[in-house]
């Protein structure tokens, strides 16, 4: 067990401050929020560079923060593949080549956008799966929360349930989607600015940059890898079995780089909601390259110090990792025990309110997209087709609160049943998994059908699912883990994570081939004129002609990219 | 938008510099700064924020006069 962190007066008045501030955010936006436009979408008002950083803040949750950090101690730098692999090439994919169609459509979520391009049924499948996963996740995050906070501080769970949900609540009850991205924004410069000392106090303590190296050959010696595995990024991709993620290269590239990263950075509303507030089209392009350049970055914020945490432990110093129960690290613990180890009263406050910002963005960002599916395309498609613009503006406040309302009861829901929830968030997988495959198909492919759409992705989640259960990670017990089709499974990975990515491409190319194949079997609804902005080649380019060419999506798409990979070149 | 958000978020950051420099200062030498390795990290960091704060306010003053930029 962790010590417990003791706050000061100074913490608690740096906490107060913060709240303070992020509610006046919400009670000054509360006359700007007029027509449901502007508490979905912000008005379309947005600049550039404030969407940018809501569309990173909106994704930080704490679960990536604490998840990264994890992940860091556990498989070294690698774990940066999942910025510099997984996350960068999806988002200037996303700026560059998807954002004229989501822009420019003016669909108002990315379900309103597959019902334009496609029909009811598949916006409906995508609305409903999407709809319940945000209210989960908040759920699980704010479960999160208030157990670390039980845990470190001592505070009473429901207490630090309520205390943010009600927080949330207000602020997004207030100033709608506006409210949620400017609080992102100063969110993201909490975050940094609450890590940063961290990070420099740690690696001081490290040694600088070649003692953390020293100490991490350390760390792969004794785990019987190579010296290096936890401080090269692709040297011992070579193989599964000779780095910790026990991923190989193509499995990492293709699942991780391509099938999942593409599926959430280009498909999840949560964050192309911010991107479509934007106020332009070319603020709208610009706003997932401008995210680029800090997510860039942030494996030197969030991961760093997981990779910091595990060498201090090997290397016998005074500051150690806590254990489980059954011997292994408690990996989870990194952030908190790094910041109640080497932050004292004063800045330790800092570092915890960055804690409780980077949870509340998170979930603020579940809450807001939420929102805008049910209210938009369930409640005014299905349940009161004709409602007036007041009225749907109302039914978004009275959506907010039921969203806050359903994730604190999933997350009593978690308190009590940890294995719906790991099975929930596997069937989400399962839906989430073969999505890219729709919209890239939807959106350069102007004969893909209807119907062909929603058998594809109705295959791709059963493809996955049967993936799932025909294999099995070295050493996992049948069932949630997998091989719950077979016995013996048909394949064995050598690690979860392994699983996870073939589980994405194998859902990916069943819904891509069998997309299709039912396009040709099928007629084509819609006439050239329906599709007009929403496939690409019957879509005029977007010129931005006046801009110089590093501002254009083009331009900065390549910059970003060329950043990237010196990044993987230079941590090989 | 009728509000500039590096304005309050200048403010911020300009309270959080002015309250952690102001408490390092106050605490300078005292035994708690061991677990920053001796480092008075409130006053160093404070002094960052107190910084970081200035140029937010700054901009979001300048900014505000011209052009939306786009």
């Amino acid at each position: 067990m962790p010590h417990g962190i003791e706050l000061g007066g100074i913490d608690y008045v740096i906490l107060v401050v913060y709240f303070l501030f992020v509610l006046g955010i919400g009670v000054a936006l509360r006359r700007q929020t007029k027509t449901s436009e502007d508490f979905f979408l912000s008005g379309r008002s947005i600049p550039a560079w404030i969407a940018g950083l809501a569309f990173l803040s909106a994704n930080l949750g704490a679960q990536e923060m604490i998840g990264m950090a994890a992940s860091g101690a556990k498989y070294g730098i690698a774990t940066s593949h999942f910025y510099w692999v997984g996350a960068i090439p999806a988002m200037v994919f996303v700026g560059v080549f998807m954002m004229p169609f989501y822009y420019g459509s003016r669909a108002r979520s990315v379900p309103e956008y597959l019902k334009l391009r496609f029909d009811e049924k598949t916006r409906t499948f995508n609305a409903v799966s999407f709809a319940t996963m945000t209210v989960f996740s908040s759920g699980i995050s704010m479960y999160a929360l208030a157990k670390l906070l039980e845990l470190l501080l001592g505070w009473d769970f429901n207490f630090s349930l309520w205390v943010s949900a009600l927080i949330v609540l207000v602020y997004i009850y207030l100033g709608g989607l506006t409210s949620a991205i400017y609080n992102e924004v100063l969110q993201f410069f909490l975050i940094v600015l609450g890590f940063a000392p961290l990070v420099y106090l740690g690696l001081r303590d490290v040694g600088g940059w070649d003692g953390l190296v020293a100490k991490l050959d350390v760390v792969a010696t004794a785990n019987g890898y190579a010296p290096g595995a936890w401080s090269h990024s692709w040297a011992n991709m070579g193989s599964a079995s000779a780095n910790p993620m026990g991923v190989e290269w193509f499995g990492m590239a293709m699942g991780l780089g391509f099938v999942l990263s593409f599926g959430y950075w280009c498909t999840d509303f949560l964050v192309v909601q911010r991107a479509m507030a934007a106020h332009s089209m070319a603020a709208a392009r610009r706003t997932p390259l401008i995210a680029a350049v800090p997510k860039m970055l942030f494996p030197f914020l969030i991961i760093v110090p997981g990779m910091i945490a595990i060498g201090l432990t090997y290397a016998g110093s005074d500051f150690a990792l806590p254990k489980m129960a059954d011997g292994s690290w408690n990996y989870t613990m990194v952030i908190p025990q790094m910041l109640a180890h080497y932050f004292p009263p004063g800045i330790l406050g800092l570092g915890l309110t960055a804690l409780m910002a980077s949870f509340m963005s998170g979930m603020a960002g579940n809450v807001t997209a939420f929102n805008t599916v049910w209210t938009y395309d369930i409640y005014q498609s299905h349940i009161k087709k004709d409602a007036t613009d007041a009225h749907l503006l109302w039914v978004g406040r009275m959506t907010t609160v039921f969203g806050i309302l359903a994730s604190v009861g999933t997350a009593y829901l978690a308190t009590q049943f940890n294995n719906i929830m790991d099975f929930l968030q596997l069937v989400f997988a399962f839906v989430n998994a073969p999505l890219f495959a729709t919209f890239l198909l939807g959106m350069f492919w102007r004969r893909a059908t209807g119907h062909a759409a929603f058998f594809g992705l109705v295959l791709g989640t059963a493809a996955a699912a049967l993936h799932h259960g025909l294999t099995l990670p070295a050493g996992a017990p049948v069932g949630i883990k997998g091989g719950w089709l077979m016995a013996p499974p048909l394949h064995a990975y050598s690690s979860e994570m392994a699983q996870n990515f073939w589980t994405a491409i194998w859902a990916f190319c069943v819904c891509f081939v069998a997309t299709i194949a039912i396009s040709f079997l099928t007629r084509q609804q819609k006439t050239h004129a329906d599709l007009v902005g929403l496939v690409y080649s019957l879509t005029a380019r977007p010129r931005e002609e006046h801009l110089a060419w590093w501002k254009t999506p083009e331009g900065l798409g390549a910059l970003v990219l060329a950043l990237a990979i010196a990044l993987n070149v230079v941590f090989w | 938008m009728g509000l500039d958000i590096r304005t309050p978020i200048g403010l911020m950051f300009g309270i959080f510099g002015v309250l952690l420099t102001g408490y390092g200062l106050a605490t300078n030498g005292s035994p708690i700064y061991e677990r920053s390795l001796g480092n008075n990290i409130n006053l160093e960091w404070g002094v960052v924020l107190l910084l970081f704060g200035g140029v937010m306010l700054w901009l979001g003053r300048v900014k505000r006069a011209g052009p939306r930029s786009s």
